[in-house]
């Protein structure tokens, strides 16, 4: 999309709502450093949303629409839960359709963009529960990974069905008592980062969003290689405060305590040697960059 | 003023000239092939300037599945992949076509069941995918025969549903098909039904277009509801999701989209008449007997009348080709001076016995049946056996009936 598209006819201008007015004004699409340090100096991508106070998927959300990489050209692919009560105020296209299909709808997408628009980059990102990406979903998960699809999954990890009332998961932690576990959840966690490395991901990663310097890295890895190479996974811990008993200010503190190097969000990373090169190249001439405007900056002073 | 952006009469990279299709189906020369219902299907694919195919294996359109791969490696078709199930086939179909492809699939009985709940999303997200369904048994023990249940489960999806007699019929709806569905008033997928191995596997005269000209491309653009591609402005779309919400407004949302899907069926009505030559084909409607049926259950109809025939016995034809939208009107204009409507069918429950009785008026004078099911062929002796005994004559007793 070429940001001409989202300006406003100035005969229309002051009858349209003030969160587009702010998006056309200051939104950062096309802006080739965005990150989340954008997040308070402009427009977010991001309305208004309907999750509980506090939610660290919030978070997450706010933090992974400010590191997309190219954001005029994202298509979004979300699924039934907490997130598909955010997706109507975010301001890429995005598709919700069933429970658990969407790298289905995410494979048939990307691959018609790349039909309809030859030479040009269009990214697709999933961006899904943990029940609709390792359980209902699971089958369209892998074999979207099998057939070297190349777009983003991203998995909000919250450990259980959050949206339904806090049942029980394959993502969440076993003995954990919940609503269709009432003896406490009788096996592992699944381990869907492992899964997804022997699924043909080339980039899988396992963190929590308590850092946005971190999530905004991920995210856009994730896509970069997702666009050149094949398939990449992030599993994010956000965790539902309100199944697991916390106040609303207490979800970043659980993310700190769930990310220690002995704890199960303790950071994990895979990525292919394609991959790694490809990180290398990128990073080769982001530094070139830097120099030359730096060179820049220094003949002018 | 004449439009600068046709490209109709330039050529695709095969070389062929993107056509009119009015002009393509009714003007263009055509030539007669002797060909199998699934090959006929890759021809008409040929022409179709179809951007995605999906494809998964089940009996009875594996063939015409996999011949459409060939069309894919010959450069026809803009991508093609083989799916892991048919519920994600239909959800890769569906991402395909939010993203403003135009988007071919095939599937069959299990198939159709196990993809179900995808076919209301298409109709709710306004996808016009087209569906070929070759119909087999959906019962338990397993049975891979003819058999057209699965047809009653796609009336209610908001999909417009075809059945097609013959592999011409086919040739020509799967084209004319597209025309229908992508109207920007229409804008629903196409289930195009046929009675798997009928006329999938056998051969029959089809008269083709020309291979050298093929449909204009799908545009996107005419779609009633944004197309996926970031090609226009990404809008918040509501303030309040409306599933979170319990109060009128969010029901009343809900009910005005499914009323107006239903309005896009009817308002293909037009569209349909325009394209496939009327709702439905009519012999001798002014007999007393009437043949009322849709697939192949009408040929079957005809072999009857014309064995009645040769005893005297007149008997007319009702030909259903559009199940959705559903020609009420029609039938009940065709049917008023009959004083029996025979409704021969391929499945266990007379659906479409059913869909008749609820339109016509004098119920009574329906007669569901005869049905066969599970693969059972029904030969044309049992449709004269079943009027005749409705006109009280005597008939020879026919092994299995128990008469």
């Amino acid at each position: 999309m070429s940001k001409e598209r989202i300006k406003i006819s100035e005969d229309l201008y002051d009858i349209m709502p003030s969160d587009y007015q702010d998006l056309v004004k200051s939104a950062t699409y096309g802006k080739e450093d965005r990150g989340w340090k954008d997040i308070g100096n402009s427009k977010e991508l991001i309305e208004q949303h309907s999750l509980c106070a506090g939610c660290p998927e919030s978070m997450a959300f706010r933090y992974i629409l400010a590191s997309l990489p190219n954001p005029e050209d994202t298509v979004m692919v979300g699924s039934t839960g907490c997130t598909s009560l955010v997706f109507p105020m975010v301001a890429v296209h995005n598709i919700h359709s069933l429970f658990g299909n969407q790298n289905a709808i995410a494979s048939g997408l990307k691959r018609a963009l790349s039909v309809r628009f030859p030479g040009r980059t269009k990214d697709v990102v999933v961006l899904a529960g943990d029940g609709a990406t390792v359980d209902i979903g699971l089958d369209m998960t892998l074999q979207a990974w099998f057939r070297q699809e190349k777009f983003t999954t991203i998995c909000f990890d919250n450990e259980l069905y959050a949206n339904t009332g806090g049942q029980e998961s394959g993502l969440m932690q076993k003995g954990f008592v919940a609503k269709m576990a009432p003896v406490g959840k009788l096996f592992d966690k699944v381990r869907l980062p492992e899964i997804a490395r022997e699924s043909g991901c080339h980039y899988v990663v396992q963190c929590t969003v308590s850092k946005p310097s971190l999530v905004e890295k991920v995210v856009r890895n994730a896509v970069m290689i997702a666009r050149e190479i094949g398939p990449t996974y992030l599993q994010l811990y956000t965790p539902c405060i309100l199944e697991i008993g916390k106040n609303s200010m207490e979800g970043l503190q659980e993310m700190r305590d769930s990310e220690k190097p002995t704890e199960r969000f303790a950071y994990k990373e895979y990525v292919s040697e394609p991959a790694k090169q490809l990180l290398a190249e990128i990073a080769a001439k982001d530094k070139e960059k830097k120099a030359a405007a730096k060179q820049l900056a220094s003949q002018g002073a | 003023m004449a439009d600068t952006h046709s490209v109709i009469g330039t050529k695709n990279k095969k070389g062929q000239t993107f056509t009119d299709t009015w002009k393509m189906m009714n003007e263009a020369p055509r030539t007669p092939s002797f060909y199998t219902g699934s090959e006929v299907i890759k021809e008409a694919l040929r022409r179709a300037s179809c951007d995605v195919m999906i494809a998964y294996p089940i009996t009875p359109q594996s063939e015409a599945a996999a011949l459409i791969g060939e069309l894919f490696a010959e450069g026809y078709i803009g991508d093609y992949f083989r799916g892991e199930s048919e519920f994600a086939v239909m959800s890769q179909c569906a991402g395909a076509a939010f993203g403003g492809a135009r988007v071919f699939t095939t599937t069959a009985g299990p198939g159709t069941m196990r993809a179900m709940e995808n076919f209301p999303m298409w109709s709710g997200a306004r996808l016009p995918i087209q569906m070929i369904v070759t119909c087999r048994g959906i019962n338990s023990p397993l049975s891979i025969q003819p058999d057209t249940l699965e047809i009653a489960y796609l009336l209610n999806t908001g999909m417009l549903v075809w059945h097609a007699e013959t592999a011409q019929d086919f040739f020509d709806w799967i084209l004319k098909g597209y025309m229908v569905s992508e109207e920007p008033d229409v804008h629903l997928p196409l289930a195009l039904c046929c009675d798997g191995f009928f006329v999938t596997h056998t051969k029959d005269v089809v008269n083709l277009t020309p291979a050298d000209m093929c449909l204009p491309p799908y545009d996107p653009y005419r779609s009633p509801v944004p197309c996926m591609d970031m090609e226009c402005p990404p809008v918040r779309m509501m303030r309040d999701p409306f599933v979170m919400k319990s109060n009128y407004i969010s029901y009343a949302t809900h009910a005005s989209w499914q009323q107006e899907v239903w309005a896009a069926v009817e308002r293909s009505r037009k569209h349909t008449i325009k394209w496939i030559n009327g709702l439905i084909e009519t012999e001798n409607t002014d007999a007393e007997v009437l043949i009322v049926s849709s697939g192949t259950a009408v040929s079957q109809g005809r072999e009857a009348i014309r064995l009645l025939e040769d005893e005297g016995i007149r008997c007319g034809l009702v030909k259903i080709k559009s199940l959705r939208p559903w020609p009420g009107e029609e039938i009940r204009e065709a049917t008023k001076n009959a004083k029996h409507i025979i409704v021969p069918e391929f499945n266990v429950t007379g659906w479409l016995a059913k869909e008749i009785k609820a339109t016509i008026p004098n119920s009574d004078r329906v007669n569901a049946g005869p049905r066969v099911c599970g693969g059972m062929t029904m030969p044309p002796e049992i449709i004269v056996s079943e009027i005749k005994n409705l006109l009280g004559m005597r008939t020879m007793s026919l092994a299995g009936r128990g008469s």
